[in-house]
């Protein structure tokens, strides 16, 4: 057998013959004894103080068990928040949520009372009777305008609406702006969206009152964050509170955040002394769940008289939301992306995160990168019309070349490391994006369809992403007394196939075949540390471990069995979950005959250096982020009249190092192209000016279905990374990250004969159309 | 005090077996089919008939499972995603094609995919990609993106066209 | 909304923002007549067709009633009929049957053009046609056909049948003339001659969502290939649709070109649009005369080449 039987590899998964047949156990699909079901009630208002709740016709109604609000929950909770898990010295106000508000709202939505109830339905029928004594309070929009004096105050007790400021910076940037041949400057608006897994939130939650003790289910990416924050709250050790996650119908970010359900679930469970359901609908995932993507950017990038970057400055405006549960890390992660792959001699940006009474934000599928490659792409193509060079042109002016590697671009990324980009091979991989859509005969192309009145257009994005993020996902692999192969390890799944993932880095080092494997993951008792599944790490960090503890565990079974047939490690392989002798008639010993001996057999002397039990710890540590990297091209087609676009083409270039699955590859990539669609022409949450949310039904809120995502030509660039074990780099946001910023350029060039300009995203029919009038009625101002 | 809503009992056939249980007058096919058959291979994403992720086939049409009411399947042949594998037990040649092809990810749109496309292969069994993509236009599918999922509908339909049955 | 007791300013209901609907009493009449009997005698009762359009707006608890009234086991409510020319759909008649029936995409292929855009396959195969009539969504495309084929919508109550024309039928917004107690059970017109030409187009974002705008158009031509006869409507910019009557005066008599288009759609334009917070009047405006241009040409062109099979 070769060594690389399964990794690299197109495996099936694991998943799906469960996952096709309805077998998947998600959240909803839980049954225990006695469950009885919540609904919460929630403000209808933006912002709002309230002073009563009268409860008392909700609790008539038979089948109701409780109404609980803030002052009914534990002594453990009064006063409470949840606990902020990533603190920054740059917050200057770090407010969470509380389990349940205690006199004021901050955002439409926000819960005040949980209804517990035989059923669902019950429950929303009483939560429906719940009557409170409301107080609105004029309520901040938008983060422009919650920054500006006199604007309304997001918390009432608060001067202002600043949770932090970050200011990032290197170089002598006034200098270069002084001296610039060119200054090009704009404002880019990139607007809210959310991730709607398919499946919305959920809790389970079942009190052991012998042992105080809880059992919590959730449909989380972040298991430990939650027993984290349960222990944080009811002041329990962690043995204490288990949190297991069940099957995750996607995550893509929201769902790695921990909120006030998961606190009140539990609390409400040990109250009545059963257990308890929340599942979330999709109106209060449209209400609650935490969203991304609003930011101002106004930057100015000075160039010399070739086009290249000498400087680039500028202000973010950040949209923090309500609360901030994930600090500030967003605009950072924003902030420190702008350059990319691009040469930055100096740099500054000075970094205001605003409160708003919106959903709060947190990490979304790019997390802040989409937003900062919009317009770090958005700069090149302005610097294009200001110097005449093709688009393409100014970014191969201004790439980090391959023989630069690694490349220290001058800042510090969120896990305190310098950004050293590692490995990668920025010029190569737009070339070989600009050769697969046909981007030198494009011109020839667009003129030929405009002879026919067809507008069609071509757009570039370049991006690069840190991956990988630490500190450490870990993973113990164990043989079992029946023989299989067992890996534990704290990242949960919503999809990405880590338990196919995993298995085949496992079967490889321990040459068994990957059904012989139980990947168990996401479960704080089975793996009590544990990070979680975001910022595209799972694969290097949980990947890695699984690599090394797999090594270790070969090189123990090989110590055992030569101990016992008194041979050499060497004189030994491993095959068919068995160790034999090398050659013709050697002798074997099962894996499960090992693991029996090992388990604690009377009698039976461990050798040498050998610790009990046939298993492994590993816990890889990256030194620092990873970062892969990609180059995408989108072809569109416009239609004046109307504002619609078609993407006719979109190619993608995607380098994550070391592939260790190209078929998953390949549909994080497809799937990530599909969501940054999404953002750039349909995905928009709408707020009115009072901060109601207008788009609150996906009637309203528009996502993207087979008709309008077409099939992505990707290729693969392999830049392996010697930061971890496999060579690998995350995969799982590359998709989305630069796509808002291609099929803007292409529409934008689409409509050059128009004169446009687009710095906003999605840009909608209607906003097209907009903008052609708006372009038409200069032109013929202009002309006498 | 009034009264908790009364139950009445429904019975249909689901995946070939007769059920019978209790239900509010309410209670959608998707919820009944859920809570009280069990059945939760079916599952709810909107519950306001966009998503289709609780696509049933309810007589042989597929019908999103979250605008019907329970009480109106009485007496009906349902088919959920636990009855689309083959009588052995294998996976039908749709299912086989989605692992061959990656057609799912996180799995939870894949039930109301696959009752639809099961009914819309039946009845258009040489179906284009175009006509695959408008028929999957009622589906949404956060994760996969979508193509992997029309490459298995086409060598699903190839499959079956070669085999000589659904 | 208020309290219960009428309260106090600022007092109300927490917002519960579910999706399951409040309770109600489910009645299943065997005939039409049971049906009528019942819409009259039930208070605060709904009739349930295809429930794409009722049930979505239940499950947010939009509309609450005591009592919902099904119609689908009354079969005798659905049906396509033609005889000589005239056209009768009864209103349980499932969007897919109209979509799907070769002899009406014959003499009438505009409806067959007009459903391919109406939501999508699982919701063609419950949604009927009376549904939709009765829901009356200003985007819905069935209303808009019934207006361009001068459509009347026949009511059955205790007392016997009414026939409402379709050009009467929107009261306002989602509210047509249907008294309490009546029944929706057919929609009847008369098809255009052989050979006439057609056209149903909508903007809509994403394939069978609601339409922003919407224009659909019938044509005449005589023998010397002017326009002898003209239909045109526009759904989307109003509570129902609207008839373009001063459009179809403009276009009689007239021989297609491209110039005649263009007028046209202007004159279509010129009138009053909805607006609401995502789309504006003016952008409305603007679809609606780039739809009503298109749809002329198509139509006037098919009309040129013998009409013909949908």
């Amino acid at each position: 057998m070769s060594s690389t039987a399964f990794v690299g590899q197109r495996v099936k998964r694991l998943e799906d013959p469960d996952l096709l047949t309805g077998k998947g156990r998600f959240l909803d699909d839980l049954k225990l004894p006695g469950l009885l079901e919540a609904a919460f009630v929630r403000s209808p208002f933006a912002h709002a103080t309230f002073t009563r709740i009268d409860a008392e016709e909700a609790r008539a109604l038979p089948g109701v068990h409780a109404v609980l609000t803030a002052k009914d929950l534990p002594s453990e909770m009064q006063g409470r928040r949840i606990l902020l898990q990533v603190p920054h010295p740059q917050i200057t106000y770090a407010v969470t949520q509380e389990p349940l508000a205690t006199s004021e709202v901050c955002f439409v939505g926000e819960a005040v009372a949980v209804v517990i109830a035989d059923g669902r339905h019950i429950a929303e029928d009483a939560a429906e009777r719940v009557v409170v004594d409301w107080e609105p309070l004029p309520a901040a929009a938008h983060c422009e305008a919650a920054l500006k004096p006199g604007a309304p105050a997001t918390h009432a007790d608060r001067a202002d609406n600043i949770a932090g400021r970050l200011a990032l910076g290197f170089g002598d940037v006034d200098a270069v702006f002084r001296n610039a041949a060119h200054v090009v400057e704009e404002r880019y608006e990139p607007h809210r969206g959310t991730g709607h897994p398919m499946e919305c939130r959920g809790v389970v939650a079942v009190h052991d009152m012998a042992g105080d003790a809880f059992r919590i289910w959730t449909s989380t990416q972040t298991p430990h964050n939650t027993q984290r924050a349960v222990i944080d709250m009811f002041g329990l050790a962690e043995d204490r509170v288990r949190v297991i996650t069940p099957d995750v119908g996607g995550g893509f970010g929201p769902k790695n955040q921990v909120y006030p359900e998961e606190l009140v679930i539990p609390a409400a469970a040990r109250l009545l002394g059963r257990p308890v359901k929340w599942a979330e609908d999709r109106r209060e995932h449209f209400l609650t769940t935490t969203q991304e993507r609003d930011q101002i950017w106004d930057v100015a990038a000075a160039i010399d008289a070739d086009g290249r970057l000498l400087g680039v400055k500028g202000t973010l405006i950040h949209d923090a939301g309500a609360y901030l549960p994930w600090g500030i890390i967003m605009p950072y992660i924003s902030a420190t992306t702008l350059p990319g792959p691009y040469k930055l001699p100096a740099y500054r940006m000075a970094v205001t995160v605003a409160f708003t009474n919106l959903v709060p934000t947190t990490p979304l599928r790019g997390a802040g990168r989409p937003q900062a490659v919009f317009a770090m792409e958005r700069l090149m193509d302005a610097i294009s019309k200001a110097t005449g060079l093709d688009p393409a042109e100014v970014r191969r002016r201004n790439f980090i070349q391959a023989s630069e590697m690694p490349y220290d671009m001058g800042l510090t990324y969120r896990d305190g490391a310098p950004v050293m980009y590692d490995t990668g091979d920025y010029p190569e991989a737009q070339a070989q994006a600009l050769a697969k859509a046909g981007y030198d005969d494009f011109p020839a192309r667009q003129k030929a369809a405009l002879a026919e009145g067809r507008h069609i257009g071509i757009g570039i994005g370049n991006y690069v992403e840190g991956t990988g993020l630490g500190p450490f996902e870990g993973a113990t692999v164990r043989i079992l007394t029946n023989g299989r192969v067992a890996i534990y390890t704290g990242a949960a799944a919503a999809g990405q196939a880590h338990r196919t993932t995993l298995a085949q880095i496992c079967a490889d080092e321990l040459k068994v075949d990957i059904s012989d494997i139980d990947v168990v993951g996401g479960d704080t008792g089975l793996m009590p540390r544990g990070a979680g599944t975001y910022a595209s790490r799972i694969t290097v960090n949980a990947g890695s471990s699984v690599r090394t503890a797999s090594a270790e565990l070969r090189g123990k079974a090989l110590a055992l069995a030569a101990a016992k047939f008194d041979v050499k490690p060497e004189d030994l392989e491993l095959s068919h979950r068995a160790v034999r002798i090398k050659g013709e008639q050697g002798d074997s010993i099962t894996f499960a005959e090992l693991a029996r001996m090992t388990s604690g057999m009377p009698g039976y002397a461990l050798p040498k250096g050998v610790k009990p039990d046939l298993e492994a710890s590993g816990y890889f540590t990256p030194p620092q982020a990873t970062y892969s990297n990609g180059s995408h091209v989108a072809e569109v087609e416009v239609d004046p009249e109307t504002g619609r676009v078609t993407i006719l083409k979109y190619t993608v270039v995607h380098d994550c190092g070391t592939v260790i699955n190209p078929m998953l590859v390949d549909g994080q990539v497809q799937g990530g192209v599909a969501h940054g669609i999404g953002n750039a022409l349909l995905e928009r949450m709408v707020f009115d000016a009072d901060a109601n949310p207008l788009t609150t039904t996906f009637a309203d809120y528009l996502m993207p279905t087979a008709e309008i995502v077409p099939a992505c030509d990707i290729v693969h660039m392999e830049s392996p990374t010697p930061l971890n074990p496999l060579g690998a780099k995350g995969a799982g946001e590359g998709g989305t990250i630069p796509a808002p910023a291609a099929i803007v350029a292409a529409v934008e060039n689409a409509l050059s004969p128009f004169g446009l300009r687009i710095t906003d995203c999605p840009v909608t029919p209607q906003r097209i159309v907009e903008l052609i009038r708006a372009a038409e009625e200069m032109s013929e101002e202009d002309t006498p | 005090m009034p009264d908790a809503p009364p139950k009445r009992k429904i019975t249909l056939t689901v995946n070939g077996r007769e059920y019978t249980a209790e239900a509010e007058d309410r209670y959608s096919l998707a919820d009944f089919l859920r809570h009280a058959l069990g059945l939760t291979g079916t599952h709810l994403g909107c519950e306001h008939g966009v998503c289709g992720a609780c696509t049933v086939l309810v007589d042989g049409e597929a019908v999103r499972g979250c605008l019907m009411l329970a009480v109106q399947a009485e007496g009906c042949q349902v088919t959920t995603v636990e009855g689309l594998a083959n009588a052995d037990g294998s996976l039908s040649p749709l299912q086989q094609a989605f692992m061959d092809h990656h057609g799912l990810q996180c799995g939870f749109c894949t039930p109301g995919i696959l009752t639809t496309l099961t009914a819309y292969l039946r009845d258009r069994p040489n179906a284009d990609e175009a006509e695959l993509r408008e028929a999957l236009s009622g589906n949404i599918c956060r994760c996969t993106g979508y193509d992997t999922i029309v490459r298995a509908a086409l060598a699903a339909a190839g499959a079956m066209r070669e085999g000589g049955q659904p | 909304m208020e309290g219960a007791d009428g309260a106090p300013q600022g007092r109300q209901a927490g917002y519960a923002g579910g999706v399951k609907p409040a309770p109600f009493t489910y009645h299943r009449p065997e005939t039409l007549a049971e049906a009528a009997e019942m819409a009259a005698s039930l208070e605060n009762a709904r009739l349930l067709s295809g429930g794409q359009s009722l049930m979505p707006m239940m499950n947010l608890r939009y509309v609450a009633v005591d009592h919902l009234i099904d119609l689908n086991p009354v079969a005798e409510l659905a049906g396509i009929t033609i005889d000589g020319g005239r056209v009768s759909i009864g209103a349980m008649t499932r969007q897919r049957a109209v979509l799907e029936d070769e002899t009406l995409a014959r003499c009438c292929p505009v409806m067959r053009e007009a459903l391919g855009f109406v939501g999508h396959v699982q919701t063609r195969n419950r949604g009927t046609v009376g549904g939709s009539l009765a829901h009356l969504d200003p985007a819905a495309e069935l209303p808009g056909l019934a207006a361009l084929l001068d459509a009347g919508i026949t009511l059955r109550s205790r007392d016997g049948d009414r026939t409402v024309a379709m050009a009467d039928f929107p009261r306002g917004y989602m509210t047509p003339d249907i008294r309490e107690g009546e029944v929706l059970t057919s929609l009847a017109f008369n098809a255009w001659p052989d050979g006439h030409g057609w056209d149903f187009r909508e903007f809509a974002r994403r394939h069978g969502d609601f339409a922003m705008a919407g224009a659909a158009s019938l044509i005449l031509l005589d023998r010397d290939g002017r326009i002898a006869r003209a239909a045109v409507v526009l759904i989307g910019i109003d509570d129902g649709p609207v008839r373009l009557s001063d459009v179809e005066r403009m276009l009689t008599g007239e021989t297609p070109s491209d110039d005649l288009f263009r007028a046209a759609a202007a004159l279509a334009a010129d009138r009053p649009m909805a607006a609401d917070a995502l789309v504006t009047e003016t952008y409305r405006r603007h679809l609606a005369g780039v739809l009503a241009r298109r749809s002329l040409a198509v139509a006037c062109a098919r009309a040129a080449n013998g009409g013909g099979h949908a």
